[in-house]
Formats: C-alpha cells, sequence, structure tokens
C-alpha cells in the first residue's frame, strides 16, 4: 500500500491583514515590489505572516510543510527578479492567468544568491521540528521560460545557466525532507528539439544538489509524450500530474506507456476554484488513479493541489489544506 | 452577421455639428474619480465619522454630474458617467446577479489584489443593476449617454465556477441576465450600449463563446439601438475576421497603445461593423497633440470609410491623472473636428488615408 503525503506545491495567499499592511508598507507599484533588500517593518511582517501560513499547514495535518513563498511578489519568477544581476521589465502576464509579474531580464552571470535559503531557514525555525520541511522551487526550464536573457545569448546556454544557479541555491539549503520543483512551462510552453534532453538534464542538476526527495512538478494539462519521455531521464523521486486541468488521457497514456518513477505526486485539489472538494472525493481520486496505472505500484503517493494556492482567498485555500491532510489519512485509517 | 450601425448611428450627430463628415466621438467609460469622492467613500467605511450610506450616495451622484459635463466639455458626442459608482468591472455587477459571493481578495499582481467572486449557485436576475444609474446621468446629460456594461464572457471568465459544470454554460446564464438588463435600459431610454469583454483578448480561442453570448444580448433589441463591444490589448489577428460575424453595430478596439501595428488586421477581408478606434493611449500620462491624434484617426480610415468610424481612447482612462484625461479628450475632439474638415474639403485620399513611412 502506498504511503499518501499530504502536501502542496507552495506559493501561498498572503493572510488579508498582510495584504493590507505591506501594501501599505511597500506601495502598488513596478518598483515597489520584493528587491531582496527590504526596510526591518517589511521583514517583520512577511516574518509573522510566514508563521501564520506554517500554523494553518500544521494545524490542518499536512504532512509536508512549506515555507509559503508570501514574498513571491513575482509568482515562480521571484528567484531572478530579486536577483542582483536581473532587472525588472515590465509587467507581463503570467501563464494563461489574469495574474501578472515583472519580467526579470537576466544582464548578468547568475550568481549564488542564497535568498530562498535564507527564506527556508526561517521557516525551519518556525516549524521547530513540529512536522517535514518541504523546500519550493520554479523547475530551471519554468524560470528559464518566465525570464529574458539579456546576457547569455543563446537559448540553450541560458538554461543551462539557470540549472546552475537553481542547483547551487539547493546545496545552501537547510535540511529539508522533500524538494517541489514546479515546472508547469513544459506543459504551457513546451522545449523543442533542441532543448527537450537539456530540460532534463538541468532538472536532473538541481535534483542532485539535494539529499531529499524531489518531485518535479507539471501542471495546466498533459505532458507532451516526447517531454515526458525525456523528463524520465532526469533522476528524480516522482513525477507530479494534474488530474484536475484535463487531458487525464494523455497523462495516464505517458504513464502507462513510460512508467513513471517509484513515487508520483497527483495535482487533485483544484488550486484555481474556490469549491472546496470533499476529503472522500480526493481519496476517490487517488484510488482512480491506481487502478488506471495498474502496472505499478507507488511507494510514496504525494496527494496536492494541482497548482500554487495564491489564487484563492485565504479561507478557501485554508479549507483546501484540511481537504489534503483529511483525504491522505483517510487511507491510514482504513489500511 | 454584424448588426446594421446605419440605422442608429446619426442620431448621436449632435443638431450644431457645423461638418458634413461626423466621426462620432465617445469614450470607453471608466474615468479618474475625484479625490473628494475617494474620500468621501473612506468616511462611509469609518464607523466614527458621522457620514451615512446616504451621504455617499450623494457625493456619488455628484460625481457622476460633473464627470458627464466633464465630458460634454471635452466636447464628447456621447458621454459616460465615467462609471463613478463602480470599484471594479466585474465586482460590481457581481455584487447585483443572485448567485454570486465573495470570499476575499485575491492577488492579480504584486499587492494589486481583487475581489474575484464565486459563483456559487445558478446565477439569477434580481434588482435592475444600472437603470437608476443611467436615469440620473441622462437627466444631467445635454448629450446621448452611453453604458458600458461588463459582458458575460468576462463576469464568466473573471470568477470562480463553483456552480456550472463549464464555464461556457455559465457565460450564456448570464449572457440572458445582460439582455434583461439592456431591455430594462431601453425602455428607460438609452440608445448606446457597449459590452466590455476583455477576457477575449486572453483567451481568444473562445470567440465562438463570446459569439453565441452576443446572439443572447442582442435578442429582440431593436435596431436604432446601438450595441458597441469593446476588446482590449489581445492578438487580434486570432479573432478576426471571426468579429465579424458579431451581432454587433460596432467595435471598439484599442490600437494606439501598440502603434496601430495590427491595424492591417482589419483591413482584408472588408470589416463589417462600424470601427471604434482608440486614437489615445490610455496608459501614457502624457496629451497627445492634435495633430498626431489626426494620425491616429486616419489609421481607422485603413479599415472603414469615414462614415463607420468612431473614435475613442484606446481604453478606460481611470489611472490617469484626471487633467491629462481631461486633455487627451479634449485633443481627441479637436482631432476629430479637424479631420471631418479636410474630409469635407476633400483633402484626404480614401484609398490611401496614411502617407507610407518612405
Amino acid at each position: 500500500m502506498s504511503e499518501l503525503v499530504a502536501t502542496t506545491p507552495g506559493l501561498f495567499p498572503l493572510p488579508d491583514w498582510a495584504k493590507d499592511q505591506l501594501s501599505d508598507l511597500k506601495g502598488h507599484q513596478k518598483g515597489d515590489l520584493i528587491s531582496g533588500d527590504e526596510s526591518d517593518a517589511i521583514v517583520a511582517a512577511y516574518d509573522e505572516a510566514r508563521e501564520e501560513v506554517i500554523g494553518d499547514q500544521l494545524d490542518a495535518g499536512l504532512d509536508r510543510v512549506v515555507e509559503g513563498q508570501l514574498r513571491w511578489d513575482d509568482n515562480l519568477a521571484h528567484p531572478l527578479t530579486v536577483h542582483e544581476n536581473v532587472e525588472t521589465g515590465g509587467i507581463v502576464r503570467y501563464y494563461d492567468n489574469n495574474n501578472f509579474y515583472r519580467d526579470p531580464r537576466v544582464t548578468g552571470d547568475l550568481t549564488f544568491s542564497g535568498d530562498v535559503a535564507a527564506e527556508l531557514e526561517k521557516a525551519s525555525e518556525a516549524i521547530d521540528g513540529e512536522a517535514a520541511l518541504q523546500a519550493v522551487l520554479p523547475g530551471p526550464y519554468s524560470l528559464a521560460d518566465l525570464a529574458s536573457d539579456e546576457h547569455y545569448g543563446d537559448e540553450a546556454e541560458f538554461l543551462d545557466a539557470v540549472g546552475d544557479f537553481l542547483a547551487e541555491e539547493v546545496e545552501a539549503f537547510p535540511a529539508h525532507e522533500t524538494l517541489f520543483l514546479n515546472e508547469p512551462s513544459l506543459v504551457e510552453n513546451a522545449p523543442g528539439e533542441d532543448t527537450d534532453a537539456l530540460a532534463s538534464e538541468v532538472i536532473d542538476r538541481v535534483a542532485d544538489a539535494t539529499d531529499a526527495d524531489v518531485v518535479v512538478n507539471t501542471y495546466w494539462g498533459a505532458l507532451d509524450e516526447k517531454v515526458y519521455a525525456h523528463l524520465m531521464d532526469a533522476d528524480v523521486d516522482a513525477i507530479g500530474f494534474d488530474f484536475v486541468a484535463g487531458d487525464r488521457e494523455q497523462t495516464l497514456y505517458n504513464i502507462n506507456e513510460y512508467g513513471t518513477k517509484s513515487d508520483i505526486a497527483l495535482g487533485l485539489v483544484d488550486g484555481q476554484n474556490t469549491l472546496v472538494e470533499s476529503p472522500e472525493t480526493v481519496r476517490e481520486r487517488v484510488d482512480w488513479v491506481q487502478e488506471q496505472v495498474a502496472s505499478q505500484d507507488f511507494e510514496t503517493t504525494y496527494v496536492t493541489s494541482n497548482t500554487e494556492l495564491f489564487y484563492l482567498p485565504v479561507n478557501k485555500a485554508q479549507e483546501k489544506l484540511a481537504v489534503l491532510a483529511e483525504a491522505a489519512s483517510l487511507n491510514e485509517v482504513k489500511a | 452577421m454584424s448588426r446594421d450601425p446605419s440605422k442608429n448611428r446619426e442620431q448621436f450627430r449632435p443638431e450644431s455639428h457645423e461638418n458634413d463628415h461626423f466621426l462620432l466621438t465617445t469614450i470607453v467609460g471608466s474615468y479618474p474619480k475625484p479625490k473628494w469622492l475617494n474620500r468621501a467613500k473612506e468616511l462611509s467605511e469609518d464607523d466614527d465619522s458621522k457620514f451615512t450610506a446616504d451621504h455617499l450616495e450623494e457625493a456619488y451622484d455628484d460625481a457622476c454630474e460633473v464627470i458627464t459635463h466633464e465630458h460634454e466639455r471635452a466636447g464628447l458626442d456621447t458621454v459616460v458617467d465615467g462609471e463613478m459608482r463602480r470599484n471594479e468591472m466585474v465586482e460590481f455587477f457581481a455584487h447585483r446577479i443572485d448567485g454570486y459571493e465573495f470570499n476575499g481578495p485575491v492577488k492579480v499582481w504584486g499587492h494589486n489584489y481583487f475581489n474575484k467572486p464565486s459563483v456559487a449557485d445558478e446565477v439569477a436576475y434580481d434588482e435592475p443593476w444600472l437603470v437608476d444609474e443611467f436615469e440620473f446621468t441622462t437627466n444631467v446629460a445635454e448629450k446621448p449617454v452611453k453604458v458600458p456594461i461588463t459582458g458575460p464572457y468576462t463576469l464568466a471568465n473573471w470568477s470562480f465556477n463553483e456552480a456550472y459544470e463549464t464555464e461556457e454554460e455559465l457565460a450564456y446564464d448570464l449572457a440572458d441576465l445582460v439582455n434583461e438588463e439592456i431591455e430594462k435600459l431601453v425602455e428607460a431610454g438609452a440608445r448606446y450600449i457597449q459590452i466590455d469583454e476583455p477576457a477575449l483578448a486572453t483567451t481568444p480561442d473562445d470567440h465562438a463563446i463570446v459569439g453565441e453570448c452576443l446572439e443572447r444580448i442582442v435578442a429582440d433589441i431593436p435596431e436604432e439601438i446601438r450595441i458597441g463591444l469593446h476588446v482590449c490589448y489581445g492578438d487580434y489577428s486570432r479573432i478576426y475576421p471571426e468579429l465579424n460575424d458579431y451581432p454587433i453595430d460596432e467595435f471598439d478596439v484599442e490600437l494606439c497603445n501598440g502603434d496601430y501595428e495590427q491595424i492591417d488586421v482589419f483591413t482584408e477581408p472588408e470589416f463589417e461593423p462600424d470601427l471604434a478606434l482608440g486614437v489615445v493611449d490610455a496608459h501614457t500620462a502624457e496629451v497627445e497633440p492634435v495633430e498626431e491624434i489626426k494620425e491616429n484617426i486616419k489609421q481607422g480610415l485603413k479599415v472603414v470609410p469615414p462614415e463607420k468610424l468612431t473614435i475613442s481612447p484606446d481604453c478606460g482612462l481611470k489611472l490617469l491623472p484626471r487633467d491629462i484625461a481631461y486633455g487627451k479628450m479634449e485633443n481627441m475632439v479637436k482631432a476629430a473636428r479637424e479631420v471631418e474638415q479636410e474630409l469635407d474639403a476633400g483633402e484626404i485620399d480614401l484609398d490611401v488615408p496614411v502617407a507610407k513611412a518612405d
């Protein structure tokens, strides 16, 4: 019987008080967003908000607790937008959503930053051993896809550099049980023939920088067959699949045709709709996927929302945390 | 197919109009709010203040009157109240439609949030949405009043859908409600309605859904009522020529912001509805000179003849400083009148209205 692990792909909504307080402290314009050198008052507000969302996850009973990435004004592009050799350009659309982020224009070498490691240190302190920490990063392919390269000059070279950059960031992380690499661009803007092998190679490189279990989380549809085949070459512990957004047939085809890793992550709770699923429904969906993939037993099944949670109002995001935790624990009762 | 805009356009030509040609001037809708209105709103939300909801209503009335007159002073042929009573284009309507609920703000970008509503139950028409404000504005206005309404596709697409199997079904139900509202507005005397569908620009593959929504919206709406559709910041090659089939009188589009790079998209095949062309940029805080705006207007003549060209800003002006917004409207009207005179004098070659760059 597979161990069910309740978790999320990170990027939580800011608590409402923090939305107000931080917009007053920071402002509403492009130049007011996080740049990595925020004032003490801003740092204190984020510290308090971080503790709150970690508390929410502990209260809900999630098996992996994330930092929440509340500072990530630019969503998954954050590790670059705070980098010293990156300038922020115009406001651009975040995938097919009515959300926007500042275009990170990479103008120099992607040297070590340590920004995410510092957040995780604080998260680790706040969790205080009560649960296992999960680190979350954009996968290298998605991060490169979200950025504009004005320095490396070549798509492959740029992707390579983003991979090295993320690997170095991961090496500086405090102890963590799991690393989620969110890779929606593998679905939304799949690599072409010249970069599909490299996309997996750089994921492998980032995964190699940690002893933790690594999950490459994909969403907003199914992976193209060839991209999936390449992704299977990366030495990671699990691939995450979106079972909310559709294209389930293609996803199941990929898994059954090419196999998958010994662990699997299932995006079963909708991160972009306020309709709250029942834990029983989520649990049934876990069983349904297992039935569809009859040839393989998974050691660990991560039960998660398909996307980041920041699309939701706070109350619904909180309710969904409880659903995930309960859905995973229903199994333990039955087992 | 498109409606017949020639059946409703002339009613907007002012009696005092001096030129033979008539380029209908209008604005998209939203306009900067007077600072005192924002202050009044804050006071009405402050429990310690003696300022009541009635006081706020009075402030809204005052603001609508002031802005309507400001539009008239700028010389516009058709005016709007500047959407003074609306906080946001989806939220305002969601509060008035049964079936919607609010759970809290969600992020759009940075610290800009939106009270994205959830459709928790089948949507239903309760009370009129805009009839009172239309009646108020039309009473204070000397010019015809245009009424902008957020379209059903955008109302569906920018909400969480908990209750419907598909977003498409939700959009169609909402379209029926918009139709009901327009019937009431027409009864109250409205002659110019603009459906705002910015969500179409983000998901152009859904153009057929928007088309079906429009069919429902205009059902039984008489031909003397002018129905416009406003879309902004999209890739129009993905919805043209399909939009020629939309049952609308006028298609209102921003192109100034993109330097008319997409204008040629609309030249082939022949453009069917009237074109309401954005000729001033809603996102630059400098007033364009009259000469520059005249050149922009001539871009529109590449697509439609003068009798099918409406002149408008790119989009709502609410993010601009108020004096800049006013300056843009004033110059826009001046430019339109000068182009009309040049057309009257035969000084513009309609076959090649814009001089080639080289």
